[in-house]
């Protein structure tokens, strides 16, 4: 599918040391041709290191709010408006994002972690283990666990560290199937026949043989996985049961927004934006991360 | 066939009860209690009321109790909604929230299905690029801001249609109806081109191109059986996702349905009502996606085997 330059010598390598290194930079080629995909890389760079220097470079602090100037259209001081208490809208976006983008990659990390070693550990051992870990994922997915989150929520208090666990708790599933899949191809694969001749212990065969190689998949799904439990979290936040004020977040930001839009369309339009513009770029990204890791997927 | 739908009908037992426990003891041990407020109640009162709803009882004999009243389809009375049963609750809000539902999965799958297919027709051209770019868009556009824009731009500046109710003005069915369904609109056209794309590039479809079978009938009569498998597999867990929904939906257009129920429960703290309505939702949850095993199964006979549909 992609016109293969002279100087390539990647094409099939059966050394193994060789391949590795140059799968990531043939991964590297074909993502930095991809233009949208480069487009959100870019902005969710952007976006994370606006939200990691927050404190440093917002406009205004957190907790400035001026009574008398109120609700304000966006002007030279305050490029994107002031709300109802005269805060400055874009320091406003500014800490959302950090909450907003904190749960996005830290509930991630989480569903990361169960499901790769779930998956792997059962794609590998097989056997009895297999079924009863996949029956486990089965019936778990059966369960509504938009529900059973709301129910955490309303029951233990909306405090942030049971927001991830319990978005982690949800989104390693399909984690754990991907995974599994994967490590049921590599499995048979001569190499691993080898290493297991040579008498390395299992757990080592898996996370040092089997799981390098099923990286490129798990990295397109991290990806996709990231604009969910943003998702999650701002659908949660604005039913008013997420985050909670004085903090703030995208979704919180978007249900004030909607209460005072028909005065104040800005107070919906920005915050929206943001969100939407870091879904776009992260779903761009796991695209073109994938077309990039995965060829085979691409070729439709 | 039976065979298959038995074993998947004994498998959601176990599911229903896990659910049913866990949200039930996760209610209970929960912090805090129902009559907590801020102006605390005289202790007879709360007596009485703990008498009333049985919650002076062991743990275990209240658990007990629930289950046995569940068997006859009663989920006891509302805490904060005095004198309503939580099943009257939900038999007020279930045709609500089951019409809207049916307006957006309809909406979700004629546009979905419409575009996913001529997508599928002329891959990588601008044909197949502007349907993509739109689900792209429906799926970046979250209900909560598809919603209050569409209202905004449509129902207030323009004022072409109402903005809350339903069923009071001719109308007011429309906008609740397209936020809901947009989203799944989007990913129904993404999997209905994925599965056409598999399937048109297999070879009983080369044959029939072969054979001379016009284009409109290779896609009605041969490949949209199978194309539409991923679609079939997402409706289980679309259900799931329609009443999640249903929470944004009915909120921002202040419609009487089960969903703006539960979200109002969940803040009152209204513990019989959450605890009803999750076991409900859980069930119709669990009734669907075994409903969307068995179509994918009667859709595809190699499902019938083995394995449950869907897996790795």
């Amino acid at each position: 599918m992609n016109k293969e330059p002279a100087d390539s010598t990647l094409s099939t390598g059966p050394d193994p040391a060789r391949s590795s290194a140059s799968l990531w930079k043939d991964a590297w080629r074909r993502l930095s041709r991809n233009r949208l995909g480069m487009l959100g890389l870019c902005v969710i760079s952007v976006m994370v290191l606006l939200s990691l220097f927050t404190p440093w470079i917002a406009p205004y602090s957190y907790s400035a709010q001026d009574l008398d100037l109120g609700a304000t259209a966006p002007s030279a001081a305050h490029w994107l408006g002031t709300d109802t208490f005269g805060r400055d809208l874009l320091t406003l976006i500014l800490y959302g994002s950090r909450v907003s983008l904190a749960v996005g990659f830290l509930a991630t990390a989480v569903a990361l972690t169960i499901g790769v070693i779930w998956g792997t550990v059962s794609g590998y051992v097989g056997g009895r283990t297999d079924a009863v870990l996949m029956r486990t994922v089965d019936i778990l997915y059966a369960l509504p666990f938009t529900i059973f989150i709301i129910l955490l929520m309303v029951m233990f208090g909306r405090n942030m560290l049971l927001l991830f666990m319990a978005i982690g708790a949800v989104e390693w599933l399909t984690m754990a199937r991907i995974v599994r899949g994967q490590v049921l191809g590599i499995r048979r694969q001569e190499y691993i026949e080898a290493v297991i001749i040579m008498g390395l212990p299992r757990w080592l065969i898996m996370f040092r043989h089997v799981l390098p190689n099923v990286l490129g998949v798990i990295i397109i799904y991290t990806t996709l996985t990231i604009p969910n439990v943003i998702l999650l979290e701002s659908f949660l936040s604005f039913l008013g049961l997420g985050i909670q004020p004085p903090q703030s977040s995208w979704g919180l930001l978007i249900s004030y927004g909607v209460e005072t839009m028909e005065e104040y369309p800005w107070l919906l339009f920005f915050p929206a934006a943001t969100l939407s513009l870091t879904l776009f770029s992260l779903n761009f990204l796991g695209d073109g991360l994938r077309d990039a890791l995965d060829p085979r997927a691409a070729t439709d | 066939m039976i065979e298959f739908i038995l074993k998947r009908l004994l498998q959601a037992i176990p599911v229903l009860l896990i659910v049913v426990s866990a949200s039930f003891f996760m209610i209970r041990l929960a912090p805090g209690d129902p009559f907590s407020q801020e102006r605390a109640l005289p202790t007879e009162v709360l007596k009485s009321l703990n008498t009333y709803y049985k919650l002076d009882q062991p743990l275990t004999v209240q658990y007990l109790d629930y289950l046995s009243n569940l068997l006859q389809g009663e989920f006891g009375p509302s805490f904060k909604y005095p004198g309503r049963t939580v099943t009257e609750i939900i038999g007020a809000g279930l045709p609500v929230t089951f019409e809207l539902g049916a307006y957006a999965m309809l909406i979700a799958l004629l546009l979905g299905i419409s575009s996913g297919v001529i997508a599928s027709l002329r891959p990588n051209t601008w044909q197949d690029y502007v349907p993509m770019s739109l689900a792209m868009i429906g799926i970046c556009l979250p209900s909560y801001v598809l919603g209050p824009l569409l209202v905004l731009i449509i129902g207030i500046w323009l004022e072409w249609l109402p903005v809350s109710g339903w069923g009071y003005i001719p109308g007011d069915k429309i906008l609740p109806s397209v936020t809901m369904g947009f989203v799944y609109a989007a990913y129904i056209s993404r999997l209905s081109r994925g599965g056409m794309l598999e399937i048109l590039n297999q070879d009983f479809i080369r044959t029939a191109r072969a054979k001379g079978v016009s284009e409109g009938m290779i896609v009605l009569r041969h490949a949209l059986r199978g194309g539409m498998q991923p679609v079939v597999s997402f409706m289980g867990p679309a259900l799931a996702g329609l009443l999640g929904g249903s929470f944004v939906v009915e909120t921002i257009f202040q419609i009487p349905g089960l969903g703006r129920y539960y979200v109002q429960a969940a803040f009152n703290r209204d513990y019989t009502l959450i605890l009803g309505m999750t076991v409900f939702f859980a069930t119709l949850i669990i009734a669907f996606n075994l409903l969307a095993d068995i179509v994918a199964a009667w859709l595809n006979p190699r499902l019938r085997r083995g394995k449950t549909a869907g897996n790795g």
